[in-house]
């Protein structure tokens, strides 16, 4: 905390947001609409694979109130969609990307791969017309298992890359691993799926892109979490404009969790189209298109083996993965599994050789990329799986066995490229276990055996990077952009002050907390700071928010740029206080002449700023309006156990979540109630996967069987138990705030404590793994199968 | 082939003339530029569309706009008091921190007014099975249940 802080830090301040959203005045896309707009549907591919022989869109172009329709053949001089991440295989080559086409040339490689784009005067005429789309397919064999896809004889995806592979990729000390195997006392091994997600924000992606021929300028609205991003991006890399001429509005956005980072064809061939068409376009994302096309997550395959010494010390974790990148490289697909993957594979332990080997392969199904967690999840659930089969094999109480190897001195250097700066993981724990009421557990299990119930408790201490990025550390590992963030604040002449962030909140609050962060800064009220976002027309530049950054990376900007607007208010008030600047002192929300009662109210300096008929104008501008650009030293790592209690109906295999705690050190917190909420939302998405959710492709046709809410299972309000969440403080050593970030360790956590729960409930009945979701059908099939093996 | 409607939404008298493929959610948002409504998905299930027809919870997305001819219609803008002043469940969802990103709220303020409608006195396990029709990506429901206990009880009062 800063000397400057005042009690709003660390408050459950209510939500600024919060009226327009409860009232209906919340702005979406979809409630966007600009005059004289025009209507587009995109029409998808409806095989896996297929070569597209010819496409006739002649009555189509005939059908009412239709303005015009672009195929793939038609954007000529539009360059195929980036990745923004370059990973390096063992062998040196460089991983393979195939083009990654706006709209599909010459072959479709996923069911809703976008062939054509049609507009008209409505939405129902557009949708009309694309149904007279005539398009000759020759059907293709497809691929949707990333394993599979990797064996021979598989069909190929693209012709860029043989036999599937995009990259392998290693990272970690192979000897030493091989070494510490070769001594271990006892080694566990377990093969895991982690399964597909659609991310599935409940507001579906949507745009309106705008071209005003009178200036050659463009507009596009559209659901992003990060807008200069995606301006960055359509401009330089694929539509070729400069940058001035395109402003991105990223308005209410309705949730994102990673899905809507990604630069996407749809609002990418709108813009090229609204020049053409010279009005403008407005597309809504079908959730049935949204569960088709949206970016989904994980999707990995993994043997791992861990080797322990005869006391349960870890020696060396070994890792091989298969990941799968889907049709095409999405905007940050290939630095999932394995930047945000394999370096959190050391978790919360001293393990002191790990090597990690992953291949990322093309199938037939829809992009992956990013999603809540992104990587760590997936790290999380190898780590934290592998130990609970560990201390299940040497029969060590859980808890034990991870405390036996914890990290207890920083800064730490993991085997896996990290630096951990702090962290306290004997006090999560333990404080984890207060909140389980681990003590009472053996009389709980008791009094469910009783009624026939197999109760189990599961543990997951995880860790994850956060505060991405230090743009160095980022590039050396093949990042293509700078990650640092951008924060102007703007002081007006009356004192009140307008900030603007290059981090973007859909859900997160960021209009309250950073408020707080510059209130009590500056020590004026939080009613008198307003945060404006997510506009490239009026926020000067900015990364967007994901990966738990905004307030660690966008929140320090922001930090940095007060410090500027205080040393200058210094220089005025030493003018008008007539002292020297060295003597000024400000704290809040008052310059005082350090040792006097001689002080300017903040308010007074503001206007000075403004006014300035007393003001030393040979030596200082007028105004009081600073920005600045933060660039991280390091990763954020926030940490936590989280302990799930589940029962299991042994004859219906029905698992029901009785209990959820969580214990987190996020570093400081500037709104307790924010916190709270972001893990409770990121527990429930992570007892999703465990328990409900599943993406299914069909593996023959490649068609997408868990195409809608009817299918995929998300999350209801009586799917969850209430959950218990605290926290513990160790601050981060490097940002001035000393925040970490939360919006994404429940979504981590979860699924490993979720299943390890389960394990621990069926261990009578001989069961020891089976994938997720841990359906009804899956648990009570993995249990008759142990009866009869 | 326009089909004429008069409705009363949010205490105002609208007559208006549709395609009768028209469904109620776009009458409201496209028609009445009521954007508060929002659609979340294609199949009923999210509950992002639900507004109060003749008093009872609906999904509009799953209506025809000539179905609820002479029907009265409340949406989320006709919820709060003519001065601003939020209906006591808006505001229990507000201090409860029973809403993030906003897209599902306005669909879920509506189911939970016309949950505590029937049942006023609804327990928590009640709350979370009554609430099975509303999706929520963000909050884990947790603090959802806890609003709409707050709002139920200011609601009796």
């Amino acid at each position: 905390m800063g000397a400057n802080d005042t009690g709003v830090i660390g408050q459950s301040v209510k939500r600024k947001e919060d009226v327009r959203f409860l009232t209906g005045a919340g702005q979406f896309t979809d409630d966007v609409n600009q005059p004289n707009q025009t209507h587009a549907y995109f029409l998808r591919s409806p095989h896996a694979h297929a070569r597209i022989r010819k496409i006739d869109t002649a009555s189509a172009k005939a059908a009412p109130g239709v303005v015009a329709i672009y195929t793939g053949a038609d954007l000529e001089g539009v360059n195929g969609l980036p990745c923004g991440w370059l990973i390096t295989s063992v062998d040196g080559t460089p991983m393979k990307e195939p083009p990654h086409w706006v709209l599909a040339k010459g072959k479709v490689r996923y069911v809703g791969d976008h062939v054509a784009l049609v507009i008209a005067e409505t939405a129902n005429q557009a949708k009309d017309a694309a149904e007279m789309i005539e398009v000759d397919y020759e059907v293709l064999p497809a691929v949707v298992n990333p394993a599979d896809a990797l064996k021979a004889g598989a069909p190929q995806v693209h012709d860029e890359a043989p036999g599937n592979k995009c990259y392998t990729w290693a990272l970690g000390d192979k000897a030493a691993v091989d070494a510490a195997f070769a001594k271990a006392a006892h080694v566990t091994k377990i093969d895991i799926v982690n399964n597909r997600l659609v991310p599935n924000a409940i507001e579906p992606r949507a745009a309106v892109a705008t071209y005003t021929r009178a200036d050659d300028s463009y507009t596009l609205y559209t659901t992003t979490q990060n807008p200069h991003v995606e301006r960055l991006l359509m401009c330089a890399f694929v539509l070729g404009l400069p940058e001035h001429k395109l402003r991105v509005i990223a308005p209410d956005v309705g949730g994102g969790f990673g899905s809507k980072i990604y630069l996407y064809s749809e609002e990418t061939a709108m813009v090229w189209a609204s020049k053409r068409v010279n009005r403008p376009i407005k597309w809504v994302c079908e959730r049935s298109e949204s569960f088709l096309s949206d970016a989904h997550g994980r999707d990995h395959v993994t043997h791992a083996e861990l080797a322990l010494d005869k006391d349960g010390k870890f020696l060396a974790l070994r890792v091989h993965t298969i990941a799968a990148m889907g049709a095409y490289l999405s905007t940050f697909a290939s630095c999932i599994p394995t930047i945000l993957y394999a370096t959190l594979l050391a978790g919360q332990y001293t393990t002191p050789a790990i090597y990690a080997e992953v291949t990322a392969a093309f199938t037939n199904t829809a992009p992956v990329d990013a999603y809540r967690g992104a990587g760590r999840p997936e790290a999380t659930y190898v780590v934290e799986r592998i130990v609970h089969q560990a201390a299940h094999e040497m029969n060590i109480p859980q808890d034990e066995l991870r405390r036996r190897n914890f990290i207890r001195t920083f800064p730490y250097q993991t085997p896996v490229a990290l630096l951990y700066d702090t962290g306290g993981y004997d006090a999560t724990l333990d404080e984890a276990n207060k909140m389980a009421d681990v003590k009472g557990f053996p009389a709980r299990k008791a009094d469910a055996a009783k009624r026939g119930k197999l109760r189990g408790l599961g543990y997951a201490s995880y860790i994850e990077a956060c505060g991405i990025a230090p743009s160095n550390v980022a590039g050396a590992l093949g990042a293509r952009a700078g990650l640092f963030e951008a924060g102007e604040v703007r002081v007006h002449p009356t004192g009140s002050v307008t900030v603007f962030t290059g981090s973007h909140s859909h859900g997160q609050g960021h209009e309250t907390t950073f408020a707080q962060v510059v209130a009590a800064r500056l020590g004026i009220p939080v009613e008198n700071v307003d945060v404006v976002h997510g506009d490239t027309g009026r926020v000067m530049f900015g990364m967007g928010t994901y990966g738990s950054r905004s307030l660690s990376v966008g929140g320090t900007a922001i930090v940095k740029a007060i410090d500027k607007i205080v040393a200058k208010g210094k220089k005025i008030a030493a003018h008008l206080l007539e002292a020297a600047e060295g003597d000024i002192e400000f704290k809040d929300g008052k310059f005082t002449v350090a040792g006097t009662d001689r002080s300017k109210s903040f308010g007074e300096v503001a206007l000075t700023a403004y006014v300035p008929h007393n003001y030393p104008l040979d030596k200082l501008e007028p105004g009081l309006n600073e920005m600045a650009f933060y660039d991280p030293t390091n990763f954020t790592f926030p940490a936590g156990t989280h302990i799930c209690e589940v029962e299991v109906d042994p004859d219906t295999g029905v698992v029901h979540v009785v209990q959820f705690a969580a214990c987190d050190d996020f570093g400081n917190i500037i709104n307790p109630m924010i916190v709270e909420g972001q893990v409770h939302g990121g527990v429930a998405q992570g007892i999703g996967q465990a328990l409900l959710e599943s993406c299914v492709y069909d593996p023959k046709s490649g068609q997408l069987l868990t195409g809608s809410l009817m299918d995929y299972a998300l999350p209801r309000a009586d799917d969850l138990p209430a959950f218990k969440v605290g926290t513990k403080v160790t601050p981060c050593t490097h940002n001035p705030l000393g925040a970490k970030g939360c919006g994404e360790a429940g979504a981590i956590g979860a699924p490993a404590a979720l299943m390890n729960a389960v394990m621990d409930a069926l261990a009578s009945t001989g069961v020891k793994h089976f994938d997720m979701p841990a359906s009804p059908h899956r648990v009570w099939s993995a249990i008759q199968a142990a009866k009869h093996a | 082939m326009a089909v004429t409607l008069s409705l009363t939404v949010n205490g105002k008298a609208v007559r208006t003339s549709v395609d009768p493929r028209t469904l109620l959610v776009e009458l409201l948002r496209n028609h009445l530029g009521l954007t508060g409504t929002h659609v979340g998905c294609d199949t009923a299930q999210c509950g992002a569309c639900t507004v109060h027809v003749d008093g009872h919870a609906v999904k509009s997305c799953n209506v025809l706009a000539a179905q609820v001819e002479g029907a009265t219609i409340v949406t989320i803008e006709g919820l709060a008091a003519a001065d601003g002043t939020m209906h006591p469940m808006q505001a229990a969802f507000k201090d409860c921190h029973g809403l993030q990103c906003g897209f599902c709220t306005t669909g879920m303020v509506m189911s939970a007014v016309d949950l505590v409608n029937r049942h006023p006195k609804a327990s928590e396990d009640k709350i979370r099975e009554e609430l099975e029709g509303n999706l929520c990506r963000c909050t884990g429901y947790h603090n959802i249940v806890k609003a709409v206990k707050q709002g139920a009880a200011a609601m009796g009062k």
